[in-house]
């Protein structure tokens, strides 16, 4: 049997796991919606992933586990790994592009830049308020023109005289995009706008005061939609690489990290059959109110976050587990 | 003069929170000779009833303490002071007064604008305590100095080594019985001896230093340095992650810089920025700027710039720090403070800024490295990395 590593990735739109050999060669990817349930996605990716990988010759023995709902993943899977996908986004990227100097992401919900020189991240940045530079935001607004977003860049790529879009904040884009698409502007040219709108928000924000320079990697949801593609080619002047497995890059980072942690500890696809169940409860001992979130394996505490001090996780675990006792005793 | 009584007496005076500094506060507060009502530690709501009833693009400061305010006249204070700042904050203790006015609160407020001299302010006191002296308000700004210097010292050392603790928490405790002591020290030789002796419990309690330990300076705007319930515990959680954490925005630096050596500090920091400063930004601005170029210098790994978002001043000074920072490829991580309380985001950045140092730092041969660490003469270099 030769060792195995899991990474998974678990965005706010999206989930996404890898399961990597020794060397870092991809055996397994899963790539579906996470539709507000991270924990479903996962056992979802799980099965997609098991199908894949032949079970009598290969053994998953260290779990790495990034994205925004890391910590619930990383405590659902018993991960030995929980990294911020910065991170992970920046060791993926490098060990299938060891010469990229800018990593460009833009995702459902965030969107950030990794700056890299001599194959060390020196510098990063990630958006801070809106979502107007990212994935969410042109979903939207395909939404509004009834265009399948996956159509998006075909439409860009067909126009011939972009429409000026402001794409500052999400609200005056939107507003903007409806007054050109009234006095006339064609549907291409205005998808064409709306996707040089995302690279203008980016640059000037995400990317404000950074010295991007190439080869510049692409990554995120967004990087499958050519027309964006183009946009930063004519913004930026340089030539954007997209990895096919580009919306991966976090979960094939982690589990390289996983990997390289040196610990390890098999693990079993079987994890998919257990329930988890979380409870997030306001711990009200004091005016601060910390929410704290409890997660529950097969009804009985396994791990917790989100109190300021001791005391809260204790009372709110106490009062979670008498009541699901009580449960589990009617039943 | 800008000082409205209460309408009638006892008085019960009231100021918000900075860090701990309500300790030599309170000193102060006393000569006044009323009851003093301290407002409850900060938590979740103080900034939710302050935030309700602030402007929506005022700064965080403004929140916070406008929510101290409410939380202490709801515990029956009726004596407000509001100090002035080198900002807009000049301007916060009217619009505060007026907001409370128009909640219904019926209160007295006492306005220190015009810096940090005791002459200047010892008017407003005496018509609050008519038997204060010049004599004894010298006094007892004298111990309060002390205090706020013992407390910045040992506070200072904390971060410093909070971060390499064998035993969590060890730290965190004997900071805490320092600072009940030390609340109650009222003269010089007190002060003292409880600074000196706690700084040797301090130096007791064992730490594992690892070789490629981080260093981590923190600039930016005063208050959310100053408050970490504002900064969402950012020092702690550098710690968590083995940082040797400095800051130089202290209370006690403030006062030694301030009134006549104002000027000539300032001066001094432009000088020493590298030409990345040519003249004073306002407020904080220019030791933001000075004091990073100068940590960079000290080959400090990396530094964290905060601000409460819409701040001007700090705004000024991040084009500057960005220019910095791109230059001599330096790591300056930007964080903007406003309402929101949940600390994920700040989790997420602090993790990837911190691997990222440590990346940096196990390739000793990096060309980006080496540039930027104590050799360079200012405003000779331009990074070629």
């Amino acid at each position: 049997m030769s060792k195995a590593y899991l990474g998974v990735d678990v965005g706010s739109i999206s989930t996404k796991g890898v399961v990597i050999d020794a060397d870092g060669e991809v055996l397994a990817r899963s790539y579906l919606w996470t539709e507000g349930n991270p924990v479903r996605a996962v056992k979802r990716v799980l099965a997609e992933l098991e199908a894949q990988v032949d079970g009598d010759a290969v053994e998953v023995v260290s779990v790495g586990t990034t994205g925004s709902a890391r910590e619930l993943t990383g405590a659902v899977l018993g991960a030995q790994v929980v990294k911020n996908e910065i991170t992970a986004h920046a060791v993926g990227t490098l060990s299938r592009h060891p010469d990229v100097r800018t990593i460009f992401e833009i995702g459902g919900q965030d969107s950030k830049i990794i700056i890299v020189r001599d194959g060390v991240p020196v510098d990063y940045a990630m958006n801070t308020l809106c979502a107007a530079g990212t994935g969410s935001f042109l979903s939207s607004q395909a939404r509004r023109l009834d265009v399948p977003v996956e159509e998006f860049g075909e439409h860009a790529l067909r126009s011939k005289r972009p429409t000026k879009i402001a794409g500052r904040c999400t609200v005056f884009a939107e507003s903007d995009l409806v007054h050109k698409a009234q006095i006339g502007h064609k549907l291409d040219d205005i998808i064409a706008g709306l996707c040089a709108a995302i690279v203008g928000n980016y640059l000037n924000n995400v990317g404000k005061g950074k010295e991007v320079l190439g080869p510049i990697v692409f990554q995120g949801g967004v990087s499958k939609n050519v027309g964006v593609v183009r946009a930063f080619e004519k913004a930026t002047g340089h030539e954007i690489q997209v990895d096919d497995d580009g919306h991966l890059m976090g979960a094939l980072g982690v589990a390289l990290v996983a990997r390289d942690s040196g610990l390890e500890t098999p693990f079993s696809f079987g994890v998919r059959d257990v329930t988890f169940e979380t409870v997030g409860e306001e711990c009200s001992g004091c005016p601060n109110d910390c929410e704290v979130v409890i997660v529950l394996r097969e009804g009985a505490y396994l791990d917790g976050w989100g109190n300021r001090c001791p005391r809260g996780m204790e009372r709110v675990r106490e009062r979670v587990c008498a009541q699901e006792g009580s449960l589990a005793g009617a039943e | 003069m800008s000082t409205q009584l209460p309408a009638s007496r006892p008085f019960k005076v009231s100021f918000p929170h900075m860090g701990n500094y309500s300790i030599p506060v309170r000193l102060l507060a006393e000569q006044l000779e009323c009851e003093i009502v301290l407002p409850p530690k900060m938590t979740r709501r103080t900034l939710e009833v302050g935030a309700r009833h602030s402007p929506e693009f005022v700064c965080i400061p403004f929140k916070y303490n406008l929510g101290n305010y409410i939380e202490a006249l709801e515990k029956g204070a009726n004596l407000l002071i509001q100090a002035g700042g080198g900002c807009r904050f000049g301007y916060y203790g009217e619009v505060q007064e007026a907001i409370l006015r128009d909640l219904g609160y019926d209160f007295g407020m006492v306005r220190l604008l015009g810096g940090w001299k005791l002459r200047d302010h010892i008017g407003d006191f005496k018509r609050v305590n008519p038997r204060l002296t010049m004599l004894r308000a010298l006094k007892a700004y004298k111990l309060a100095l002390r205090q706020t210097q013992a407390l910045d010292r040992i506070e200072d050392y904390v971060r410093r080594n909070a971060g390499f603790e064998v035993q969590d928490g060890a730290f965190e405790e004997v900071h805490e019985a320092f600072l009940g002591e030390l609340d109650t020290a009222r003269d010089m030789r007190t002060m003292a001896e409880i600074e000196s002796r706690y700084l040797g419990e301090l130096e007791a309690i064992p730490t594992e230093r690892p070789d490629d330990l981080l260093r981590i300076g923190i600039v930016g705007e005063l208050y959310v340095l100053m408050e970490p319930f504002s900064n969402l515990f950012v020092e702690k959680e550098l710690a968590k992650r083995g940082v040797e954490v400095h800051r130089f925005v202290t209370v006690s630096n403030m006062v030694e810089h301030s009134g006549r050596k104002h000027t000539a500090h300032l001066d001094e920091l432009i000088a020493k920025s590298g030409d990345y400063v040519r003249y004073h930004l306002g407020a904080d601005g220019t030791e933001s700027v000075s004091m990073t170029y100068q940590l960079m210098q000290q080959g400090f790994d990396g530094v964290l710039h905060l601000k409460p978002f819409g701040c001007m001043p700090e705004v000024n000074a991040m084009a500057s720090l960005q220019r910095l920072s791109r230059e001599h490829t330096f790591p300056i991580l930007f964080i903007s403070y406003d309402a929101q309380t949940s600390e994920t985001g700040l989790k997420t950045r602090l993790d990837a800024f911190c691997d990222m140092l440590r990346m940096r730092k196990q390739r000793p041969g990096d060309a980006a490295m080496a540039d930027g660490a104590e050799t360079l003469a200012p405003g000779a270099e331009r990074s070629t990395a």
